[in-house]
């Protein structure tokens, strides 16, 4: 990794940051760097201090570093908080409208605002007259910025483009005609160009779930999980699904039941509040075993808790949420191909076991950009497990959806065909759907549900290894800890020390002899969770007997960085 | 030539003489009269002895949680709007544990038939008040008599502007059945609020009680879609409680304004999955 570099844009909400921070990371990925892009903010639509940090890198990125390179000031909180944050790096300012306290060698004016004026005749340009500043520090071509801007404004049309343009350019020579050596940092656009995305998580779990042939979504919207949702209600026209704001979370769930259950790959979306009002319907799910695909990104709680920021903190929830005993599955991404593949795979075992099935993700791997390899679509299949036409033509006992089979899988067809009727029902109930109280008849439907639960944890595949499988000490994660996982892996193995990461996708039901298998050998095993009482670490004990040596846990809304991870691990004497 | 035997016989758990046999004999008979075969029939229920209807006739049905018949009702009819949809449910079911849902689902105005079982009281868990329950009632949780104010399920769907609200009466079959199929046969969400007797529990509201006072509205005196006249009609209610349809409102049901349900069924869609790769385009 010859180039690590870290831009900071701090403000308040309402200053741009947003679309300051998206244009230059896709700016910055377009010149060929490996982008990784989070936000950090809070609860409200204008003031307080939010951040918006691209780290830029020749060497794939998954993760946030905690030295900042250049500082984009846009005010006077963002100097006072993360000028410490800086070694050998520029702070941009415009001194003229922000009050800056501080001397510091770091800090650069740029009158931002001056320049929008003269150049553009409205202050209003002074956004992009900062981004055409920061290329010019990082000693870029201005080119790749300037055919993002176009895409940017494309439907404010010719002359706001032009504008924008000519505001970064006037930023941008600036900095040439007035920073000592005409720019800070000497890089180059790299080579590798081709076939990588820079895409968020939620935008790749609403890309997952479009090929997965997801038909009808249904959901309250609820940060951080509400970019699925409108990632998916964005493309719902070109590919024929029908999106529904339902008026609660427990509207949302069972609507989509009803759907499912009438036929259409159905999904909702929500975050840990309003699966708290969906907990009744997760078990209806269940027992009328409608397939159902539920995104769950997680936040701080309980209650509101910390709403835009970011935990690991329900899991144990999602495992155990509503009454009795039932299957479901678990699945959590590690990164946007994970969030990509795993929601589609959601959708199949979904159809197959006629289950509840989670896709987890948190605020940190859901508003996150990340850079990675194009998704190959030609991976995602879509399997209904309906039954044929022709099974249908030729079948000789009447229909029963509760059919009792040795896999504890019922053939399932929809309602509306002549000669089936498909009755579905969330009292106990025989084979066919109606009412059934009788001892017999619970313990036949009760083992038949929950062998479905074994049938597929055969299924579920083993954590992957990251590293040298015979390290001495093994960190142990799930979800969207993966990237400041594997970054931590990559920092000590060069300086010297056996470290491995065993990170788990399939969640539940737990793959118990595989895992066994894996971390039997394990010297000494760390698991690292952003929660506050190791849940993950909670479930290998008693799923798996598995006893973990040692814990780093992050619990302040915010998530992992490389450096955290490592010197939890020193403090602990574990490394 | 669909028949009542379509729609076969079955032993219920209702009390006997209890005013659900009645509203699953109109039921059927409406069904039967409109020419509707068992399988092409959904029926959405919640909790309650309402809601076990769909388990005494043949139909598709989907019998799910208290107070959740609207929202499975409503995701079945987008996923399959050749399906005739219905949504029973009871006072408590539908007025209360699913008030939300009612709100909303007039707002929505999927087309679908909601058949209220309305006897004013909680029969399965014997004997609380409801929310249409009477001021004063006793019983063994409201020990001083109800105090809350009952809710009146046609004034309140009215002034929702619901695209058809009637009421029925479970002890005249030959009027209920007529109500059931136009509101079947009306484009929309369409209320049928059925005065139903528990003969349990309800000691006020009996089968004397109420039929010394309904009666079916000839004419209405106004035009079905004069919500103010409607909602005035609500109103009556006393000495003489008025049966028939009160408000009628043709407006686009929510399956219409969907563009992708009119080349077919939307479980019949093959999904465009090719597409994604233009939009991973979007993301290169």
């Amino acid at each position: 990794m010859k180039i690590d570099l870290n831009l900071k844009i701090g403000g308040a909400a309402g200053q741009g940051l947003q679309t300051t921070g998206m244009a230059l990371a896709k700016a910055l990925k377009k010149s060929g760097f490996h982008v990784f892009a989070t936000q950090y903010y809070l609860s409200r639509v204008r003031g307080g201090h939010n951040t918006f940090q691209i780290r830029i890198s020749d060497s794939p990125v998954f993760a946030m570093n905690e030295n900042v390179d250049i500082l984009l000031a846009l005010d006077s909180a963002s100097i006072e908080q993360h000028l410490s944050e800086l070694s050998d790096g520029v702070v941009v300012v415009d001194s003229d409208e922000i009050e800056v306290k501080q001397t510091a060698d770091s800090i650069f004016h740029v009158p931002m605002l001056k320049i929008a004026k003269d150049v553009c005749g409205d202050k209003i340009y002074s956004n992009s007259v900062s981004m055409g500043a920061v290329i010019g520090l990082l000693c870029l071509e201005l080119s790749d910025l300037e055919s993002i801007l176009k895409t940017t404004f494309k439907k404010k049309g010719e002359e706001i483009i032009q504008k924008n343009i000519d505001a970064a350019r006037a930023g941008y020579n600036y900095v040439k005609e007035n920073y000592p050596g005409g720019c800070k940092f000497e890089i180059s656009d790299s080579d590798e160009k081709e076939n990588m995305m820079l895409v968020s998580g939620n935008e790749a779990v609403g890309l997952g779930a479009l090929a997965a042939g997801v038909q009808f979504l249904a959901a309250y919207p609820m940060t951080p999980s509400t970019g699925v949702m409108t990632y998916v209600a964005a493309n719902a026209d070109k590919f024929n699904v029908v999106v529904e704001q339902a008026e609660d979370e427990i509207a949302a769930l069972n609507m989509i039941l009803g759907a499912s259950f009438a036929g259409a790959r159905s999904m909702t979306t929500t975050s840990g509040g309003g699966f708290s009002l969906m907990a009744e319907a997760l078990g209806l799910a269940s027992i009328t075993e409608t397939p159902a695909v539920i995104f769950l990104c997680q936040r701080p709680g309980p209650a509101t808790g910390l709403p835009t920021m970011t935990e690991q903190g329900d899991l144990q929830f999602a495992l155990y949420a509503a009454q009795g005993e039932f299957p479901r599955c678990i699945l959590a991404p590690g990164t946007p191909e994970e969030c990509f593949h795993l929601t589609a795979e959601a959708f199949n075992i979904a159809d197959k076991y006629q289950i509840p099935v989670f896709v987890m993700s948190d605020q940190y791997l859901a508003d996150s950009l990340f850079t990675c390899p194009r998704f190959d679509t030609s991976k995602v299949k879509v399997e209904r497990h309906l039954l044929s036409d022709q099974e249908l033509r030729t079948k000789k006992e009447e229909y029963k959806r509760y059919k009792l089979t040795p896999m504890g899988i019922s053939p399932r067809t929809l309602p509306g065909q002549a000669g089936v009727l498909v009755v579905a029902d969330s009292d106990e109930h025989d084979e066919f759907g109606h009412i059934n109280e009788t001892p017999e008849n619970r313990i036949k439907m009760n083992d038949k549900r929950m062998k479905k639960l074994e049938v597929l944890r055969e299924e579920m595949p083993a954590a992957k290894v990251y590293g040298n499988r015979d390290a001495s000490v093994t960190l142990v994660g799930w979800g969207s800890t993966y990237g400041p996982l594997a970054e931590a892996v990559d920092i000590l193995n060069d300086g010297g020390k056996s470290v491995n990461l065993v990170h788990f996708t399939h969640i539940h039901p737990l793959p118990v002899e595989a895992t066994r298998k894996l971390l039997s050998k394990a010297k000494k095993t760390v698991c690292v969770e952003n929660n506050s009482t190791g849940q993950f670490s909670r479930l290998l004990k008693v799923d798996a007997a598995i006893n973990v040596t040692e814990h780093v846990l992050r619990y302040d809304g915010k998530p992992f960085s490389p450096e955290f991870i490592i010197a939890a691990l020193k403090e602990k004497e574990v490394i | 030539m669909v028949s009542m035997d379509d729609y076969g016989k079955f032993e219920t758990a209702w009390c006997p003489g209890c005013g659900n046999f009645g509203i699953l004999k109109a039921i059927k008979q409406a069904l039967v009269n409109l020419g509707r075969s068992p399988h092409e029939v959904f029926i959405a229920s919640g909790i309650g002895q309402s809601s076990k209807l769909p388990h005494y006739l043949k139909c598709n049905a989907f019998n799910g949680l208290h107070g959740r018949s609207l929202p499975p009702a409503t995701g079945a009819k987008i996923a399959n709007h050749e399906l005739t949809v219905l949504a029973v449910t009871g006072d408590g079911d539908c007025y209360g544990e699913g008030g939300n849902h009612f709100l909303h689902t007039v707002r929505r105005n999927p087309d679908i038939t909601m058949i209220v079982h309305d006897n004013q009281i909680y029969g399965l868990t014997k004997g609380q008040a409801s929310p249409t329950s009477e001021m004063g009632m006793k019983t063994k949780v409201q020990t001083h008599g109800v105090f809350n104010m009952p809710l009146n399920p046609l004034s309140m769907a009215i002034s929702l502007d619901c695209s058809f609200v009637s009421r029925g009466y479970a002890g005249n079959i030959p009027h209920l059945t007529k109500l059931i199929e136009k509101a079947i046969q009306h484009k929309g969400l369409s209320l049928v609020d059925v005065l139903q007797p528990c003969v349990s529990f309800n000691k006020l509201n009996t089968f004397k009680w109420y039929s010394e006072r309904v009666y079916e509205m000839e004419e209405t005196g106004y035009e079905l879609n004069d919500r103010v006249k409607a909602f005035e009609k609500s109103l009556e209610w006393g000495d003489r409680i008025p049966l028939g349809v009160f408000y009628m409102n043709e407006k686009p049901s929510f399956e219409n304004h969907l563009d992708v349900l009119i080349q077919g069924p939307l479980y019949k869609n093959v999904p465009k999955t090719e597409l994604v790769n233009e939009l991973i385009d979007g993301f290169v």
